[in-house]
């Protein structure tokens, strides 16, 4: 607690921040701050702009909990980050995009979301301005040495997945530095989120990932919540719990098999691609959509789970746990698979707890963050979990934590329909009059998702700031995949498979 | 491994039997299909998937196409990894500025006789993106649609009605 203790102690609060803390402070705290991620003492969650403004939510693990120091720039400028903690960069860029904030001694100056194709310049400024100018081609960092070749691949890209381009220069087979560019499925979500009512706000939030939607809806909701001092009713924060879960473990499956099926093992990914399709099923039965897309909002969940719903779910759990553990020894067993997965693509501990990489990158490279334990919500405090941790840090360790997690997926959701409380499933909302704020940062399969909101008077969003875990491990993957292969990039991208969309927002 | 090809050998498949081409899409395709066209690409179309601006929320369900349930490639149809082996181009999302160019330089890698099928709410009309400064808000406005497959995301039985739509031989009747 010491080090967050210290930055927002010497800080002004401010009051309608809920749950977590909110202080300000001025240019020389915020630099405190930097210095306190430099050395490790609290990891960054979050940076983020606002008018005038930038925020950034610090995490302190051994403590358990984070808060939200921010910094008032009426001049449009704010001490940097990124300069002294690597992990901010690509967030202050966007920052800087988006708002027009600069980052003083910031490292890198090129754009990052903004693309010049937009036909405003800064567009969540207070009055973005129509662009007039070409922009600039965009510059790739250099790769110097003797033979070096460059490898551009997409944005459009040869399997069903979403756009972004990464940029190789190898040496023979061997890849020298890998950059991304991002920012291709850029929507305008958090413009979008101006002035929308929480209905629609929490459609737009389960709407920034496509994979994530129920993360990103718990996340929103709960952020909203808090800012209205309302909480949901215990069973509509099961039903939460048991959508997420659900989610979970449909990702997974798919995640485990399309890994295998990088390292052209087509069998594991017809048998996984099975078990997604039921979860889907089953999903769809409990909740009326495969995705549960919309099914929570703000106040609860939107639909309640029938009986017939819950002996879908039964039936799913049965058929699971009788398919998946053959598999995990077909997996455990095949040489040739395990010859392609072990040992690629290591992403070291230090970095991983650099980055606060959150999700499965974090937990097989030895970092035990997982946002249901600790800060953890409701009702995970309740339910009894195991959180999967290993030090390896290749693809092999990162399939076996996404194995380790459906296995809690699944006994979770055993739990869950175990001692499903009864009653309503959702609160009506209060009409607070005064403007407010709230923060929320839930466990998707992926990672931490970070919601940040402020409402106004009228109970509609005012900002609204969202923050995918593959912030933190998009710059991961260009570490990860140095020196190994090019043939083994996909077996890398795969199994970190950030989001693009959510990243991109 | 061999007990899992051996059980491959012997349980019953899963997949589903075919859904009936949807009547709406059916419709809208008839005034977009050239019959002479279709004799010539026979029972067979090479897709390319390009994502512009979706949540990815599309391609879960689009390759949920190729498990065994619903097991695309048994209408004939498949997956190409370029636009230049490409029939049908599957476009999803509300058309992202940033990704205007690159969906412009896929329809144009793409050889005629050639078919643009927008997946996806957000494809048809921009959806709940409408209105913003990153987004074009359509797939039409970018470059011309045959047909629509609606729904948030379309689920894999829906977009299998409209793609059979694609391939049925009374489209090319009316």
């Amino acid at each position: 607690m010491a080090a967050l203790g210290e930055l927002m102690g010497m800080a002004r609060r401010v009051d309608a921040h809920r749950p977590n803390p909110r202080a300000v402070v001025d240019a020389a705290g915020w630099r405190l701050a930097a210095d306190a991620l430099r050395d490790g003492r609290v990891t960054l969650l979050g940076l983020w702009g606002d008018r005038a403004a930038v925020h950034m939510a610090l995490l302190d693990e051994s403590a358990g909990n984070f808060g939200v120091l921010s910094l008032d720039c009426p001049a449009g400028r704010f001490p940097s980050i990124g300069a002294v903690h690597p992990p901010a960069i690509r967030l202050e860029r966007a920052i800087r995009d988006l708002f027009g904030l600069e980052p003083e001694g910031a490292p890198d100056a090129r754009p990052w979301l903004d693309h010049g194709r937009w036909d405003l310049a800064h567009p969540l400024d207070r009055s973005p301005r129509p662009r007039h100018r070409e922009a600039a081609p965009y510059v790739f960092l250099p790769a110097e040495g003797e033979s070096l070749h460059q490898i551009p691949v997409g944005p459009v890209h040869a399997g069903i997945i979403e756009p972004g381009h990464f940029r190789f220069t190898a040496g023979g087979e061997t890849v020298v530095r890998l950059e991304e560019r991002l920012g291709y499925v850029h929507k305008g979500i958090e413009k979008l989120m101006e002035g929308a009512d929480l209905d629609r706000a929490a459609k737009l939030a389960g709407r920034t990932s496509g994979d994530s939607t129920v993360a990103y809806a718990i996340a929103f909701v709960r952020a909203a919540e808090a800012a209205l001092g309302v909480e949901a009713p215990a069973r509509g924060q099961w039903l939460r719990a048991l959508m997420a879960e659900l989610e979970r473990l449909a990702n997974h499956f798919g995640d485990i098999g399309a890994i295998c099926n990088d390292a052209s093992f087509a069998l594991m990914h017809a048998h996984c691609a099975v078990l997604r399709e039921r979860v889907l099923r089953a999903a769809d039965a409990g909740f009326g959509h495969r995705l549960m897309r919309d099914c929570v909002v703000p106040g609860g969940a939107a639909v309640d789970l029938a009986p017939a719903g819950v002996a879908a779910i039964r039936a799913l759990l049965d058929e699971a746990q009788r398919r998946f553990p053959p598999l995990v020894a077909l997996y455990d067993n095949t040489a040739s698979l395990q010859d392609r997965t072990v040992g690629t693509g290591v992403l070291r501990p230090e970095l991983a707890r650099r980055f606060g990489a959150g999700g499965y990158v974090g937990r097989a490279s030895g970092r035990a963050f997982d946002a249901r334990r600790s800060p953890g919500y409701a009702p995970y405090d309740r339910l009894k979990f195991a959180v999967p941790v290993r030090e390896e840090g290749d693809v092999d360790a990162r399939v076996w934590i996404r194995i380790r997690e459906v296995e809690q997926s699944l006994d979770l959701i055993g739990q869950i329909l175990e001692r499903l409380p009864t009653g309503a499933i959702r609160a009506p909302l209060p009409s607070i009059g005064q403007s407010a704020e709230g923060v929320a940062l839930v466990e998707g399969f992926r990672g931490d998702v970070l919601i940040w909101l402020r409402l106004g008077g009228d109970g509609k969003v005012e900002r609204c700031h969202l923050r995918d875990p593959s912030w933190f491990q998009w710059p991961l993957l260009e570490a990860a995949v140095e020196g190994n292969i090019v043939a083994d990039f996909p077996l890398c991208n795969k199994s970190f498979n950030c989001s693009y969309s959510g990243h991109d927002l | 491994m061999r007990k899992h090809l051996f059980e491959g050998l012997i349980r019953s498949p899963l997949t589903e039997p075919a859904p009936m081409p949807d009547d709406a899409a059916l419709a809208e395709l008839a005034a977009a299909l050239d019959r002479v066209a279709r004799r010539r690409l026979g029972r067979s179309l090479a897709i390319r998937e390009v994502d512009a601006g979706s949540c990815n929320g599309c391609e879960l369900e689009i390759q949920a196409l190729s498990n065994a349930f619903y097991d695309l490639e048994r209408f004939g149809l498949r997956f190409v990894a370029s636009p230049r082996h490409a029939d049908v181009l599957l476009v999803t999302g509300p058309v992202t500025k940033n990704m205007r160019e690159a969906l412009e330089r896929t329809y144009r890698a793409t050889p005629d006789p050639k078919w643009v099928v927008a997946v996806g709410d957000c494809a048809r009309d921009g959806g709940l993106f409408a209105g913003s400064y990153a987004c074009l808000g359509g797939v039409a406005s970018v470059i011309p649609v045959d047909l629509h497959i609606a729904g948030c995301p379309p689920p894999p039985v829906q977009l299998l009605k409209g793609l059979l739509a694609l391939l049925s031989d009374e489209v090319a009747r009316k």
